[in-house]
């Protein structure tokens, strides 16, 4: 958790251009990592309730592929880490 | 992706039973002799491919107990790195996961499936990902991995994981069976190969234990959900 902090900093005055979730995760399927497993990893990676995570599994099981989470490039590179971690089998790339 | 087999599939050879139970604040099992040293053998092997210091293994156990089980095979030639000939021994086993000093992209399949790339057509940054995960990424397995062997003595027993433990476990052994799966060259239908392998598939006497560990480490994630 963070806390608040004691006061506001603006590093620098440059308005800032929202991002428009660019990037996404994509978790590809494989014959090893069991269906509870990756349910897990993305209940426990993400937060996801258990039926997000259970159908986002259930995509990645059917269709070879999901996106799983989707943002600013560095976060895309945060979650693949992650994910790596875990064993799953993981990319980044542009959403197009 | 698979499901997991129920325990009497699974458990093809017999003394591979052990699962895992919830705790108040963790989990637990009881393992045989055998399967500690099948799990510390394999996990073993784990941290040495991904490049740390390895920790002392069972291999004696191991080639002592899995010889026992093996049948008699004689597979002609080698197949992907496939002990060529049938009882296996702590050799074989090690040849199972294999031994690599690759720091690159692995060459090595089960490398390259622990330390994927993070970009499919995109080399370079591929490259630069890796150059700044590579490295927490392998001590991020080789701790989870550690904790197996810090948990598990030698002559089995029960143990009892607190929650971090019994995740560096999952991980641990989701790693363990990300490596058989390339060695075994587990595909979707795997079920379907395994019911047609042939007795002397150099594959064969390695599918029990590929399926005690999904049992296993299906118990471990009921107990941790």
């Amino acid at each position: 958790m963070s806390t608040a902090p004691a006061e506001v900093q603006r590093p620098d005055t440059r308005q800032e251009t929202a991002p428009a979730l660019p990037w996404v995760t994509i978790v590809w399927n494989d014959p090893v990592n069991l269906m509870s497993y990756v349910t897990y990893v993305f209940q426990t990676v993400f937060g996801y309730a258990k039926p997000k995570a259970e159908k986002l599994m259930l995509d990645v099981h059917h269709k070879g592929k999901a996106v799983v989470s989707a943002g600013a490039r560095e976060a895309m590179e945060r979650d693949a880490e992650t994910l790596h971690g875990y064993g799953l089998w993981a990319t980044i790339s542009h959403d197009s | 992706m698979t499901e997991t087999p129920e325990p009497d599939e699974a458990a093809s050879l017999e003394d591979l039973m052990a699962r895992f139970r919830r705790t108040a604040d963790g989990a637990t099992a009881r393992f045989a002799p055998v399967e500690a040293a099948i799990i510390r053998d394999l996990v073993g092997q784990v941290i040495e491919l991904i490049g740390s210091d390895p920790l002392e293994n069972e291999a004696d156990d191991i080639d002592d107990i899995v010889v026992a089980e093996a049948p008699e095979a004689e597979a002609p030639g080698r197949h992907n790195g496939m002990p060529d000939d049938g009882p296996i021994n702590a050799d074989d086993l090690a040849a199972m996961i294999g031994f690599s000093d690759n720091t690159e992209l692995p060459d090595d399949p089960v490398l390259a499936r622990l330390l994927p790339d993070a970009y499919r057509d995109d080399p370079e940054a591929s490259g630069e990902f890796r150059r700044y995960t590579e490295s927490g990424l392998r001590s991020g397995k080789a701790a989870a991995a550690r904790t197996v062997l810090a948990t598990l003595p030698p002559t089995g027993g029960r143990i009892r994981l607190s929650e971090p433990e019994a995740q560096a476990w999952l991980r641990a052994l989701n790693d363990v069976r990300l490596a058989l799966g390339v060695r075994l060259e587990v595909s979707d239908d795997f079920d379907d190969q395994v019911t047609s392998m042939e007795p002397d598939d150099p594959r064969a006497p390695y599918i029990g234990v590929y399926q005690w560990l999904a049992f296993l480490q299906e118990t471990l994630v009921r107990a941790l959900s």
